[in-house]
This record gives structure tokens, C-alpha cells and sequence, in this order.
């Protein structure tokens, strides 16, 4: 794999290749030296237009257990026509010598132009409303070691329903999973007000629903996006209270949870707004096996890019 | 087809059979050991060694396996390969590990096996036991104990066929440029 | 003074052939040409100079992404004798004094250069420029595109004021709360799958909608720029049968190109408005070709390669017509038999010479009118290569794509603007 810019870069083998490297990955985690050496001398830079510690950390840390050279670069500010052209900082940055790029953006498609412009591998850490892969597998992965939890070592994807409510025309996530869940066999559903669902949802392959109460007690997992407050004042719902009526996780609504099911949040929580603390903290969430699963999740994407020759494959 | 059968079935169970007597031997019995194989098929060798040896003894032998992928040195010359699981069943602080892989050649493989064993703990002592030593060794290691030593010329292509893998098991030997089995 | 020509067995766009004689800048009876310049133009067809009512030079002020001597060879290049040139430069064309700059300035260049002027002030929308100052200086044309004159008001009061001065304001159709700065992408699947800002199509619509009735209720006519889908030319058809004053042009691009485009991010496909989809192309082909539609505009926005070399959402909008605007036009609409010549000659010179009133363009092929004309090989094809272009930019959505390449020479008042090699 030389890139990984979107869930669509995969195939249901290669997708099942990386959340299986990330459980060996995982074990590696639990012994006291965290150090593998497979990508020593490999330089990755995290090139990030865009603030995400939680991620930029998650990518700085799953590089270096592998050893390869770490670097964070912060873009941010050139992120516009104003300043440095996207071509430029990131042909810079490349001609530096660097082997892999992970790059965050506010701009939808950002890393795959940098793929076009560079010779050395992109890895997707979020861009704009687009798409945000790495985000997705960690979720996969945190839903299938539940999934085996509940039915077993050989448990899969196959019929395990998700549903995904919130802010959807905003979220790459929402994009990165929808691909890869169906990719891996489950079954997807959305709820979100009409006015945060995606144009032209209609064409994906999930099922679309109005009633949260409704598709509750049918679900495997839910998970909640964050819904921003700045939304409001762009008309997108009335009020916080109303959304969350409508829409939240509230503690009423954990009562209509499946008792097996899980909840899960990439955040950062709106606590109140899109989930309640009884949600949150409760024994149905996974939202803190989400967070650990991330550095094994993206050592495993780190070597599927850098672990081997590209040359080859294709 | 050149492929010269050198060790079949039975004559690969005796071996076996002779390797778990010389590890009990030097190491005064099952106390303290455990078996590690190297993926893909030194697994299966370890686990027909710990029954060999269990066979003998009367008591099971920890088994377990070791994955060297992430510790090759020539990762960036093939296509990135999936890995294998580790599993190691004790401490190792406290135990003598015998690594089991099916042939010895290069001695790279066994050399990332005693890096990766290196990360995961500090054993009393490592051993190595080899189906199969074909010589050209570029690193120095030995083997503790071998099946069959095997004097090969450098470009001929030695392939261990297990039944638990490929479905019969056998050891042959080809030419370059031949079809052997691989 | 230019030696006289004849252009031999020419076709003409009634599909006759004849000879063709110029003299002084002028058509001219065959008998009444001196030792002229003979062109054998057998198999050749002769077209009215093509006239672009939607041209942006960039000069002043972005003279490294294109200038007037530049884009005008880009003009000549695809046929083109006359070009009105937007006012979206730096200094905007809002003055009298900016226009009589620019009627200076391209002296020399390669095809006439028709000024439109500012419907307001900077083109922030606010307040009307001087709009009768610059028609004493010839403007006819008046536009802020690449913005909307979005406020109602404002609008009706610009029409009324035209009502005595005369003129037409050229809307660039965009309702700015329905499809904002961020909006880079036709509003649907791919910009919902893609994650880019969605440009709804009625945000187009809404605004002609309103601005045929203005039209009407003012008397003013006024020009839609680059209607680019279904919804608007339904609204246009709905204002013609009224016999409301409204005429309105397509691009090239708009013509042929859809939204599947943006799938790869190439800011190159980054238009505005956006590409559609392939019922608004039809729906535009098919209003190009019943009248709905009056012209072919090309919206030639030449952007420097810095400009374009950010992310897509960030990069400049708009792409090169030039050059192209006639091939596309041949491909979709002469080689499906769908237009004739003639049918071309008119959406491409008669009716965007009528719209901006430029009395020597636009004008039949006739004893005595200007000999500006384009002269056509209706087989001709290549593959286009951006880096051949005239204009200095390298924004052309066509580069690699097989085309007719139907220009082999441009006369502009008699005079070669562009020849193809080894046509002289």
C-alpha cells in the first residue's frame, strides 16, 4: 500500500490484513519495551494544517514504537490561498527526504493532491468533511474485539448493525466508516436531522432513518459524532435542547439499548448535547478502548506504507 | 522436476524423536523449558517436538511461537508482509527457550528471533533446534541440535513440506531453474 | 497598408461557396482587389469573427496570470475577433477614466477589446458606480462577475438608472446565502461524498428568477453569464414566452464537462459557477440550440499555476475558453448535425456583437462590412496540449483531451490575427 487516502484505498484483505497486524500490535503495547525495530531509519513527518493533538500524538507515538524518525510539522496558517501554496509546503517538506507524510487538513481531498505532487507515501489524518481512514479502522477495530466479547473468537462483521447519529454533513468520519463498515460486512444506518445529512446520502449504501427510538433497540453499536455548537447560528437546528431531544444519547435512551450493545464517540464529547455522562462513562462504552486502540490502529498503517517495498505492489 | 526427496515422513519423526532425547539430556529434563517456533513452519516442528518430548517424559512442555517479521532486516525488498502471532506461554526470565525453526541457513532468521526474544524478555538461556542445516551461514550461529545436516550447494533450493501445513511432510532439495517445491 | 486578400472557394455559412476578396479592412468585390495575397480555402469554412461577451484579461493587475496582448492572441487563436473583458481587475473597470485606460491599453493587441464596466462601486455590491460616465466612454455592457448583484434593491435601482443611459447588466447568477464563498462544488452526490462545500443549483435560478422580473418590471435588459443548470433554463424559457428582456450565455465547459470532474481534486476543474451534471447538459444543449440560449460565453479565467497549486477548496476559480470554445462547440453540436454553421455563427459572433452592441462585429459575411472572420476546417482535430496555449496560463480543462481543432486562421479588420502554419 503506498497510500492510504481513503477507506476506498482498501480492499475487504487489506482491511482485514491492518486490524489484524493491530491486535499483534496491541499485545506488543502490553510488554515493557513498547520498541519494535521495523522502520528504523524511515522518517515520517506529521505535516498538520490543521490542530489535532489527539491525533497528531496517536501518529507521533505509533511511529516511533516502530522507530521510525518523527517529526511534527505545523502547517497551520498556510492552509489558504493567501499564504504558502499546499503544492509548495508539501514538496518542501518532501524533498527533505522524508518517506511518509501524515497529513491533516481542513481541506477535503488535501492529501490525495499531495499524493499526486510526491514521491514518497500519504497517509490520510483527516481532511476537511471528506474522509478520515485511520479514524475508521480504530473504530473497526474497537468494534470487533467487543463483537468477539459478545459472540466469540470468530465473531464478524457479517449482520452487525451500527448506527451513526449526528452531525453527518460535517464529519469525515462518517464517510471513512460508512465505506469501511460495508466494507467489512455490516449494516449502517444514519440519523441525523435533514439538515445535517450529507448531499446525496441517498446513494449510499446505508439505510437512513428519522426516529433515533427507532432504530435503537435494533443496533450492535451506535456511535455519536460530535454535533458543534457553531452549527446552531448556521441554522443547521434550533437549539442544543432540541437536538438533544431529538437526537442524544440520553440516559433514557441508554435504557432502550440492546444490554450487548456498544456506544462509541471519536471525539471530543459534547457532553449533554450529543451524549449524556450516563452514556459516556456507562458499561456500554467503548469510547476509551477507542482512544487505545488508535496507536496500534496507526502502527499498523504505518507499516502497510512503510513496513515493505512499494515498488511492486500497485 | 529435479526435486530430490533427502528426508520423508518417518525419517523426519525420528529426528524429531532423537532432538526431544538431546534436550532433555543437556537440559536435565522439562524443568524451566519452554519451545518457541518460528512462523510458518517452525510452529508446527516446535509443537511435534514438545509432544516428542512430552511422549518421553510423561509431563507437557510449554509451547509457544515467535513472529520475526517486525525484525527482519530485508523488509523493504519484498512487498509488506502481514504478521504472524507471538505467543509466549511463561516468563521468560525464569525459563530456557528453545527456538524451533525448519531450516538453518543464513542464520538471519534466527538472528531477528533472538532481537524479538531480546524485546520481550532476558531467558536463562536460548537454544536453537533446526530441521534442517543446509549450511552457507553469513552470521555466526549454530544450531544446538539438527534433524539432518544437509550439504548444499549455495543456489539449490532446500523446501521442508509439513503435513500440519502443505499436507505431507517431506524434505527435498532442487536445482535452480528446476521446479521444486517451495 | 495590409496587402489585399483573396480567400478562394471558401464555404460561407449558408453552406454556398464563394470567393472571398478584402481590401482596406473591408469585404470587397473579387474584381476590386490589387495583386492580392491568394489563400486556396477549398474545403475551409468562413465564419463571422467570433465575438466572446465574457472574457477576463486580468490586466491590470494580474498581468502574470494573463494580459491583454496575451489573452487577446488566446482570442485570435480560437477564432475570436472581439472580447469583452470583465471588470473584475485591479483597479476595477468603475470609472470612465478606467475604461478610456483600457480602450488605450489594447492598442495593439490581437482582437478588439470591449470594456464592461462595474455595475457598483469595487464590485462590493453596495453602491452603483458611475455607470453613465463609463457608457459616455462606450461601455454598453455593465457586470460584476465573479459577483452577484445580490441585493434586490439594488439591482432594480441599476436597471432603472440604465433605462436612460441604455445598456445591459451581465448578472453572474448566485444567490450568496444559498451558495457562499466556500461553495465549490455543484451541491450533490459527489460534493456530498467528496466532503467539498455544495453550490446548489437553484442558488443560480432564484437569482434569474428575480432578475427577469426586474428586467421587466425596468425595462432594462438584463444578460444571464454562465447559466450552468436545468432549474435556470426554466426559468429563462418561462421569461422568454412572457417576453420578458433577457438573454443569457453558456460556456464551453458547462456545455461539456460535469461534476465527475471534481472526483480527483484537480483544482483545474474548479469552476464558477460549478460543473453539473448530465441532465443540466443536456438541458443546456438543448437550450443553446431552440434560442433559450442566445450565445457561447467562454468565461476564459486564466489563473497563474500558484493560484491553482492549493488545496481545492482554497484554489482560484474559473478555467481557460479561449482557445477551445469553438472545438467544443463543433463536437457537440456541428458533428451531431444538432447546429449549422450558420446556427454557430450566430450563438458564436451575431448575437454577442448585438448584446454588447459592437457595430463592426458580429456582422454577415457581405459586401462591405468589416472583414472580420474566421476562417474553419470542419474535420481538423488534435489533442489538446496546455502548454501550447497563448494565454500565459495553464488552466485549460481540455489539456489531453482529443478535440476538432477547427481554427486555421483569424482576420481582424483584414488583418491575419492568427494564421496556421502553412495556411499563408
Amino acid at each position: 500500500m503506498k497510500h492510504l487516502l481513503s477507506i476506498n484505498d482498501l480492499d475487504l484483505t487489506g482491511a482485514t490484513t491492518i486490524l489484524d497486524d493491530a491486535e499483534e500490535f496491541s499485545e506488543v503495547q502490553q510488554r515493557d519495551i513498547k520498541k519494535l525495530p521495523t522502520l528504523r531509519g524511515r522518517t515520517v513527518v506529521n505535516l498538520f494544517f490543521e490542530d489535532s493533538t489527539r491525533t497528531r500524538s496517536s501518529f507521533e507515538i505509533a511511529g516511533k514504537w516502530l522507530s521510525a524518525d518523527v517529526i511534527n510539522m505545523s502547517a497551520k496558517g498556510s492552509s489558504t490561498s493567501k499564504g504558502e501554496s499546499l503544492r509548495d509546503t508539501a514538496m518542501t517538506v518532501a524533498a527533505m527526504g522524508v518517506d511518509a507524510l501524515v497529513i491533516r487538513h481542513s481541506a477535503s481531498g488535501a492529501p490525495s493532491q499531495v499524493a499526486g505532487w510526491v514521491d514518497c507515501g500519504v497517509v490520510n489524518a483527516g481532511d476537511g468533511m471528506h474522509e478520515h481512514p485511520t479514524q475508521a479502522l480504530l473504530d473497526a477495530f474497537t468494534l470487533r474485539r467487543h463483537l468477539r466479547r459478545v459472540h466469540g473468537p470468530d465473531a464478524s462483521f457479517a449482520g452487525c448493525r451500527v448506527a451513526i447519529i449526528g452531525d453527518l454533513t460535517h464529519s469525515r468520519v462518517v464517510r471513512s466508516n460508512v465505506l469501511l463498515l460495508n466494507l467489512l460486512g455490516a449494516e449502517v444506518t444514519l440519523v441525523a436531522p435533514r439538515t445535517l445529512m450529507p448531499s446525496g446520502v441517498d446513494a449510499w449504501p446505508v439505510t437512513i432513518a428519522d426516529d433515533v427510538d427507532d432504530v435503537l433497540p435494533e443496533m450492535d453499536a451506535v456511535m455519536l459524532l460530535r454535533v458543534q455548537r457553531e452549527r446552531m447560528s448556521g441554522g443547521f437546528f434550533p437549539t442544543p435542547r432540541e437536538y438533544t431531544i431529538g437526537y442524544g444519547m440520553t440516559r433514557d435512551r441508554l435504557q432502550m439499548l440492546r444490554p450487548e450493545a456498544a456506544i462509541m464517540h471519536p471525539g471530543p464529547m459534547n457532553r449533554g448535547l450529543e451524549i449524556s455522562s450516563d452514556a459516556a462513562d456507562g458499561a456500554a462504552s467503548r469510547i476509551l478502548e477507542q482512544v487505545a486502540a488508535g496507536v496500534a490502529v496507526r502502527m499498523s498503517v504505518l507499516y502497510q506504507v512503510l513496513g515493505g517495498n512499494q515498488e511492486g505492489e500497485r | 522436476m529435479t526435486a530430490r526427496v533427502v528426508m520423508d515422513a518417518a525419517e523426519a519423526d525420528r529426528a524429531l524423536q532423537r532432538m526431544a532425547h538431546e534436550v532433555l539430556e543437556a537440559n536435565g529434563g522439562v524443568d524451566g523449558l519452554v519451545i518457541l517456533g518460528i512462523p510458518t513452519r517452525g510452529v508446527p516442528l516446535a509443537e511435534r517436538l514438545a509432544a516428542a518430548i512430552e511422549r518421553v517424559e510423561g509431563v507437557p512442555v510449554p509451547v509457544g511461537q515467535i513472529d520475526i517479521t517486525m525484525y527482519r532486516d530485508d523488509l523493504r525488498r519484498h512487498p509488506t508482509k502481514a504478521l504472524g502471532p507471538t505467543r509466549i506461554p511463561v516468563e521468560l526470565e525464569r525459563h530456557v527457550v528453545v527456538l524451533v525453526d525448519d531450516v538453518l541457513f543464513s542464520g538471519r532468521t534466527v538472528a531477528a528471533a533472538l532481537d524479538a526474544l531480546k524485546d520481550i524478555g532476558r531467558p536463562r538461556a536460548v537454544q536453537l533446534a533446526v530441521l534442517v542445516d543446509r549450511g552457507h551461514r553469513q552470521l555466526p550461529i549454530r544450531a544446538d541440535w539438527v534433524g539432518k545436516d544437509l550439504p548444499t550447494a549455495a543456489d539449490e533450493h532446500v523446501a521442508v513440506a509439513l503435513a500440519e501445513v502443505d499436507g505431507e511432510t517431506a524434505v527435498t532439495i532442487s536445482r535452480p531453474g528446476t521446479e521444486g517445491i517451495s | 497598408m495590409t496587402r489585399d486578400l483573396l480567400l478562394t472557394q471558401v464555404g460561407l455559412p449558408d453552406g454556398t461557396t464563394a470567393d472571398l476578396a478584402i481590401s482596406a479592412g473591408r469585404l470587397v468585390e473579387p474584381g476590386d482587389v490589387n495583386d492580392p495575397q491568394r489563400v486556396d480555402a477549398a474545403g475551409l469554412t468562413a465564419l463571422p469573427g467570433l465575438v466572446d461577451p465574457h472574457t477576463h484579461l486580468r490586466e491590470p493587475g494580474r498581468e502574470d496570470a494573463e494580459t491583454i496582448d496575451t489573452g487577446t492572441r488566446a482570442a485570435a487563436r480560437g477564432g475570436f475577433t472581439a472580447v469583452c473583458a470583465m471588470a473584475n481587475t485591479n483597479p476595477v473597470t468603475d470609472t470612465g477614466e478606467q475604461v478610456a485606460w483600457l480602450h488605450q491599453a489594447a492598442r495593439g493587441a490581437s482582437a478588439q477589446v470591449v470594456p464592461i464596466g462595474a455595475v457598483t462601486k469595487g464590485l462590493k455590491g453596495e453602491e452603483l458606480a458611475e455607470l453613465a460616465l463609463m457608457a459616455r466612454a462606450g461601455v454598453r455592457m455593465f457586470s460584476d462577475d465573479g459577483k452577484c448583484v445580490h441585493d434586490a434593491r439594488l439591482m432594480r435601482r441599476a436597471l432603472e438608472y440604465l433605462g436612460d443611459v441604455g445598456g445591459v447588466i451581465a448578472q453572474h447568477a448566485q444567490d450568496p446565502r444559498l451558495a457562499g464563498p466556500g461553495a465549490c462544488c455543484h451541491e450533490g452526490e459527489v460534493s456530498g461524498r467528496l466532503g467539498l462545500a455544495g453550490w446548489p443549483a437553484v442558488a443560480e435560478s432564484v437569482i434569474v428568477a428575480r432578475d427577469v422580473q426586474l428586467a421587466q418590471l425596468t425595462g432594462t435588459p438584463v444578460h444571464v453569464c454562465h447559466v450552468s443548470t436545468a432549474e435556470t433554463v426554466e426559468v429563462l424559457r418561462w421569461a422568454k414566452a412572457k417576453g420578458m428582456p433577457v438573454t443569457a450565455e453558456v460556456t464551453p465547459h458547462h456545455l461539456m464537462l460535469t461534476v465527475a470532474e471534481v472526483e480527483g481534486y484537480d483544482p483545474t476543474y474548479k469552476v464558477n459557477p460549478p460543473l453539473r451534471t448530465e441532465p443540466d447538459l443536456s438541458a443546456l444543449a438543448d437550450a443553446l440550440v431552440d434560442g433559450t440560449i442566445d450565445m457561447i460565453g467562454t468565461d476564459h479565467a486564466p489563473h497563474a499555476d500558484h493560484d491553482k497549486a492549493h488545496a481545492f477548496s482554497d484554489a482560484a476559480f474559473g478555467m481557460l475558453g479561449l482557445e477551445q470554445a469553438l472545438a467544443v462547440v463543433v463536437e457537440l453540436f456541428v458533428n451531431t448535425g444538432r447546429l449549422d454553421w450558420a446556427g454557430v455563427a450566430e450563438r458564436m459572433s451575431h448575437a454577442p456583437a448585438r448584446l454588447a452592441r459592437i457595430t463592426e462585429q458580429g456582422r454577415p459575411l457581405r459586401i462591405g462590412e468589416p472583414a472580420n472572420l474566421c476562417l474553419v476546417d470542419p474535420t481538423a482535430r488534435a489533442t489538446v496540449d496546455r502548454a501550447a496555449s497563448a494565454s500565459l496560463s495553464r488552466n485549460n480543462p481540455w489539456h489531453g483531451r482529443d478535440l476538432p481543432d477547427p481554427v486555421v486562421g483569424t482576420l481582424w479588420r483584414g488583418e491575419w490575427t492568427y494564421a496556421q502554419e502553412g495556411l499563408l
